[in-house]
């Protein structure tokens, strides 16, 4: 049965406007807190490049779950010895916390990609900004439309969440791995990632932030991505980048929580 | 000379009241359907809530046992909870007993308010005052303002009477059966059977026309369906949707969409599809049968795909 569309296609028109109307939310797209302060704490006096050649950010302009927003970087060329990008560091100019993670890869990540999920307080603008092998910045930026994504409520299932705390597990396209080139993988990490902005309301107390602040991935014992995230990182941090195995090997992955937990993970690879 | 009917205190007395009213005050009473003996639901809209609407978009309701009435989700506001009471006072003396929330969502729990009175027990799942504790900050954050009223912490009125196993209220002569479900639209959903009319008001357990919304777990809500099924009764009341629909057949629509998300997801898992990939390809065939598609859809997507990632091959 088709919806009418009439009275409920009016009504989606005027509930539409009166949610796009920014009331209490800040307007966000100006690029002041970048400005004047976060380009002078992050990156001091060095020139950032807005070029097209370097590296793409994809984010959605109007975020459907603002504590779930997928965030894609794209480099632009592959990893070389002779020309790499060897970090990208992620900043949300309007979250409480701007600085939401910092990406090391090297020429063996084959390229300098990487797809996570994040979490918006507010309207704002997102960076990707690539620091290559020559010691050049570079950074590619997004607007996002979303609020209160790091004191929403915690996901529902928090006692699962704590049970399975620490799982990890590798998923690799494909069943076989093709040597020589970059190949996609995925690190899924079970974790709240409490941001320590959400409080409970019948002990009145915040709940204290829980959240993973090191990942390391390394294959046959090379690096191939290390971050460092903060808060920004949703709940169940899950990361796509690649690697080049020159050989069958294992995968590894080593994590670490503010509260210290270590955790390990390693994955088989095969061609 | 001026017909001295113009000048009449009834005459100006009404202009003066008509005038004065304020744009957004509820006026109307509230409207009633009685779906079966004893048993009353006012149907909700399907809107996202707003200043137009006050947050008063749920099916609510209440049932008059022989001694005393049960209410079933107090309404999206303070003033709708106050207009249901007073429905209630209209067409009967017994006190209210009971106040039954069937979930956390804030159509279904603000009118509680309304409600507060020596003898009145507030009834829930027995994980909903944690779920009214962990969302009330950003509830009111969010809401506050927006509806066209103000929240403060009173407005968060949890559970008195916590339900873990199935529990039995006694009405008077008329016995209300609660369940509490394990997670499926949210962590803390409660179902009322009413044993005299074999009447199910499973909340938003049950969505009609309005999109699903998952806010719990897509495999818990599809296996919570599964057992609801094989529930005997004769009529259903949906926390969005008509006052009432018939048994089972009321649960196609909805099953349908969820069991559309899963295998789909499923499938883009296997197929090393992305998050991004999953919320622009899956389920827009499905648009023209729901209302409220494009609030809710892709978000559904997005938290039944972070869910179905964890399962294992």
């Amino acid at each position: 049965m088709k919806t009418p569309a009439t009275a409920p296609g009016i009504l989606m028109i005027v509930v539409g406007f009166l949610l796009a109307s920014p009331t209490l939310r800040a307007e966000g797209e100006d690029e002041t807190a970048w400005n004047t302060n976060l380009k002078q704490k992050f990156f001091s006096d060095r020139t950032i490049e807005e070029d097209q050649q370097t590296l793409e950010i994809t984010a959605p302009y109007r975020a459907e779950d603002p504590a779930l927003v997928p965030l894609q970087i794209t480099s632009k060329f592959p990893q070389t010895t002779d020309h790499y990008i060897k970090n990208i560091t992620v900043i949300i100019d309007n979250n409480p916390v701007p600085f939401s993670a910092s990406f090391d890869f090297t020429p063996e990540s084959g390229k300098a990609d990487i797809a996570t999920r994040m979490r918006f307080n507010a309207y704002t603008h997102v960076r990707a900004i690539a620091e290559t092998n020559d010691g050049k910045l570079h950074m590619a930026k997004a607007f996002v439309k979303a609020s209160g994504g790091c004191s929403a409520p915690i996901g529902t299932d928090l006692e699962a969440a704590k049970a399975r705390m620490g799982k990890m597990k590798f998923k690799v396209d494909g069943e076989k791995a093709t040597l020589g080139q970059p190949n996609p993988v995925q690190l899924l990490i079970s974790h709240p990632n409490i941001t320590g902005m959400q409080m409970d309301q019948i002990s009145r107390m915040v709940q204290p932030a829980h959240y993973v602040t090191d990942v390391k991935v390394s294959f046959e014992g090379k690096p191939v991505m290390t971050a460092k995230t903060d808060i920004a990182i949703s709940a169940d941090p899950n990361f796509r980048f690649y690697f080049t195995p020159e050989k069958a090997g294992e995968l590894k992955a080593e994590i670490r929580d503010n509260l210290g937990n270590q955790y390990t993970t390693t994955q088989a690879i095969s061609p | 000379m001026m017909s001295p009917a113009f000048h009449h205190p009834l005459w100006l007395c009404t202009l003066l009241c008509l005038l004065s009213i304020p744009e957004q005050a509820n006026t109307e009473e509230l409207s009633l359907k009685e779906i079966a003996t004893g048993v009353y639901v006012h149907q909700g809209v399907h809107q996202l809530p707003n200043q137009h609407n006050r947050g008063e978009i749920a099916n609510i309701g209440f049932i008059i046992g022989e001694r005393c009435i049960a209410v079933i989700d107090s309404g999206g506001s303070p003033e709708q909870g106050l207009a249901l009471k007073q429905q209630i006072g209209k067409l009967s003396q017994k006190p209210i007993c009971y106040v039954i929330n069937t979930h956390v969502h804030p159509d279904h729990i603000y009118g509680n308010i309304a409600f507060k009175a020596p003898g009145v027990s507030f009834v829930g799942h027995h994980k909903l005052a944690q779920a009214m504790a962990l969302r009330a900050p950003y509830y009111q954050e969010k809401d506050n303002g927006e509806l066209g009223f103000s929240l403060s912490p009173e407005n968060f009125v949890p559970p008195d009477r916590p339900v873990r196993d199935p529990l039995e209220l006694d009405l008077g002569g008329r016995s209300l059966r609660l369940t509490a479900h394990p997670t499926a639209h949210t962590d803390n959903d409660l179902s009322i059977f009413d044993t005299e009319t074999e009447t199910l008001w499973l909340g938003d357990l049950l969505f009609m026309g309005h999109v699903p919304v998952v806010d719990g777990s897509l495999n818990g809500w599809l296996s919570e369906i599964e057992k609801l099924r094989k529930i005997d009764a004769q009529r259903v009341v949906p926390g969005h949707g008509p006052v009432v629909a018939a048994w089972p057949l009321a649960l196609m629509g909805e099953e349908n969409y969820l069991k559309h998300l899963q295998t789909e997801i499923r499938a883009a898992i296997k197929a090393g599809k992305t998050i991004e990939q999953a919320m622009d390809e899956i389920g827009q065939s499905m648009r023209p049968d729901w209302q409220l598609f494009d609030d809710f859809h892709k978000r559904n997507i997005a938290t039944a795909f972070a869910e179905l990632e964890w399962e294992d091959e």
